[in-house]
């Protein structure tokens, strides 16, 4: 052991943890490129699936139903995200790696912001896969390069809210197990928005839910931003989607974040 | 637990000590008044039946776990008042191998040594040392997921050695494990021990106390009920024996005495 006497740590910095974690999490990347892979290219199959398959039944009636439709899967990429993170969290805690992080010098700002910036890179790969995979299938943007990016910008704002959902979600259900509940609740949220169809032409109160879900603020946004077709977006919640769509990831960041450092801090108890 | 001369040395304040702990869960309590002292570079053995407390005492002093009330101090800090600085002198092994699967066992050893805020080289180096003295540099670039039972304890004695903490934690380290692998796991604890560290064993396999331990504590209802090394608790059961019986009673006996339980039975053969 005459070496360990050489050891000395060097002064801790936050913003250093916060890279190590995030590094650790785009390694796995590296580690596990086919299921990575696979993660990316399920969205990808889904507009196969809805465009196609079910595209010729829609009548969109300001264009055509892919265009409407890729909007609605770039906010289904940021929500798969949330899934995706719940997983991370619980496969660490049922491994025994929070625990070790908890024994160790590392800040709960750094365990938290690492997760969350290296979400809002996979989500940055994610949506450049499915714009990729829009222009193969003739979607396309109309208003320019900076109503697009405004909307690319809106898009990982609301996968930044999601990342600190995902997170309490993790830290609340514990087992990878649970995590599955989430998997399958993904879907009817997803449903019960404008990311496939118009709530327009959805019965009463389903139409409201669908009308203010968050998912639906940021899909009508981005169409708007992007000049896609908006399909009846005639509704208060529509006709204000740019702003709705900045301050429901705010709300549920001012939410969940808190809620997320709260739940980490309670593993002590 | 006075402070004995030990080989001479003159024996300084402990390393551990908890004075009258409590921690209840709703209506359970874990924790008692839990009292213990271990002097540096002793290797202490808490010993007790399954929901006696030892994890909680463990959880407790490693910082994981906040107590209702009582004083923690390890390596002479103030667990409760300052555990970020005592998170620097402390290496904890659990129950599960606490890495990560996905990566490889360098990648995890440079990880965490980083997060340690060791420098990139110095943590990259110590990642090396690590590898070479746990016998997985052959293993060392494969991920996690491929290791056998024995090889991620080992991994993971070694992510707690990272800044070689004067005060190590083992929870129940050989548990789950194959007689062979538990074998290998004792034999890296033992190489720890002369090496000055303060060692913290959590176990219901009362051979691995016997094998590991200079001091004992067994633990029953949440607090300490007799403390002492193995010999002097064999010597307390063993007058009532050694009429009929030539040999010394085993641990398996002096744990029945003090806690009335019998222990808890190791499903794998013992030698």
């Amino acid at each position: 052991m005459t070496t360990d006497t050489l050891i000395r740590p060097s002064a801790p910095g936050g913003i250093r943890d916060t890279a190590t974690l995030a590094g650790r999490i785009l390694r796995h990347w590296k580690q596990r490129p086919a299921s990575i892979l696979l993660g990316l290219l399920f969205p990808v199959l889904m507009v196969v699936m809805f465009g196609y398959l079910f595209g010729g039944a829609m009548a969109v009636p300001d264009g055509k139903y892919m265009d409407f439709l890729i909007p609605g899967m770039l906010v289904m990429t940021m929500l798969f995200g949330l899934e995706s993170m719940v997983v991370a969290v619980t496969t660490d805690a049922a491994r025994g790696v929070t625990e070790r992080l908890r024994a160790m010098p590392v800040t709960t700002t750094a365990i938290l912001s690492g997760r969350g910036v290296a979400d809002v890179l996979n989500a940055v790969v994610g949506l450049a896969v499915m714009v990729a995979c829009g222009l193969v299938v003739g979607w396309t943007t109309h208003h320019g390069v900076l109503p697009t990016l405004a909307g690319l910008g809106l898009l990982l704002w609301l996968r930044f809210a999601f990342a600190w959902v995902g997170i309490y979600l993790g830290l609340l259900l514990r087992t990878p197990e649970s995590a599955v509940a989430v998997q399958v609740l993904v879907w009817p949220i997803g449903f019960l928005s404008s990311a496939f169809v118009s709530p327009a032409t959805m019965p009463g109160w389903l139409n409201t839910v669908a009308t203010f879900n968050p998912l639906s603020s940021t899909a009508t946004a981005i169409r708007d931003l992007f000049g896609n077709p908006m399909w009846n977006a005639n509704d208060w919640a529509s006709q204000h989607a740019i702003p709705l769509a900045l301050a429901w990831p705010a709300a549920l960041t001012a939410i969940f974040l808190p809620l997320a450092a709260r739940q980490y801090r309670a593993l002590g108890r | 637990m006075a402070y004995e001369e030990k080989d001479g040395r003159p024996a300084g304040p402990p390393a551990i000590r908890a004075l009258g702990v409590r921690k209840r869960y709703g209506p359970t309590v874990a924790l008692d008044g839990f009292d213990l002292s271990v002097e540096a570079g002793a290797v202490c053995g808490l010993l007790g039946p399954n929901g006696a407390g030892k994890t909680t005492a463990v959880r407790i002093l490693a910082t994981l776990t906040r107590p209702d009330s009582g004083e923690v101090h390890v390596d002479g800090l103030d667990a409760r008042a300052d555990p970020r600085a005592v998170r620097y002198r402390i290496g904890l092994v659990g129950q599960n191998a606490s890495v990560d699967e996905v990566l490889s066992g360098r990648q995890n050893l440079v990880m965490f040594g980083r997060l340690y805020h060791l420098k990139g080289a110095a943590a990259r180096r110590r990642a090396d040392e690590l590898l070479e003295r746990f016998r997985l540099a052959e293993a060392a670039d494969r991920p996690v997921a491929g290791y056998s039972g024995g090889m991620r304890r080992r991994l993971d004695l070694a992510a707690s050695l990272i800044l070689a903490p004067p005060v190590l934690f083992l929870d129940e380290p050989t548990t789950g494990l194959d007689p062979g692998a538990r074998i290998e796991v004792w034999n890296s604890i033992r190489s720890l021990v002369g090496s000055g560290t303060t060692v913290l064993l959590t176990t219901q396999y009362l051979e691995e106390a016997d094998q590991l331990a200079d001091r004992i504590a067994v633990i029953d209802g949440g607090r300490v009920v007799a403390e002492g090394t193995p010999d002097e608790l064999k010597a307390r059961v063993g007058p009532d024996r050694v009429e009929t019986v030539t040999r010394k009673p085993t641990l398996d006996e002096v744990f029945l005495h003090l806690t009335g339980h019998p222990a808890a039975q190791d499903k794998e053969p013992t030698r």
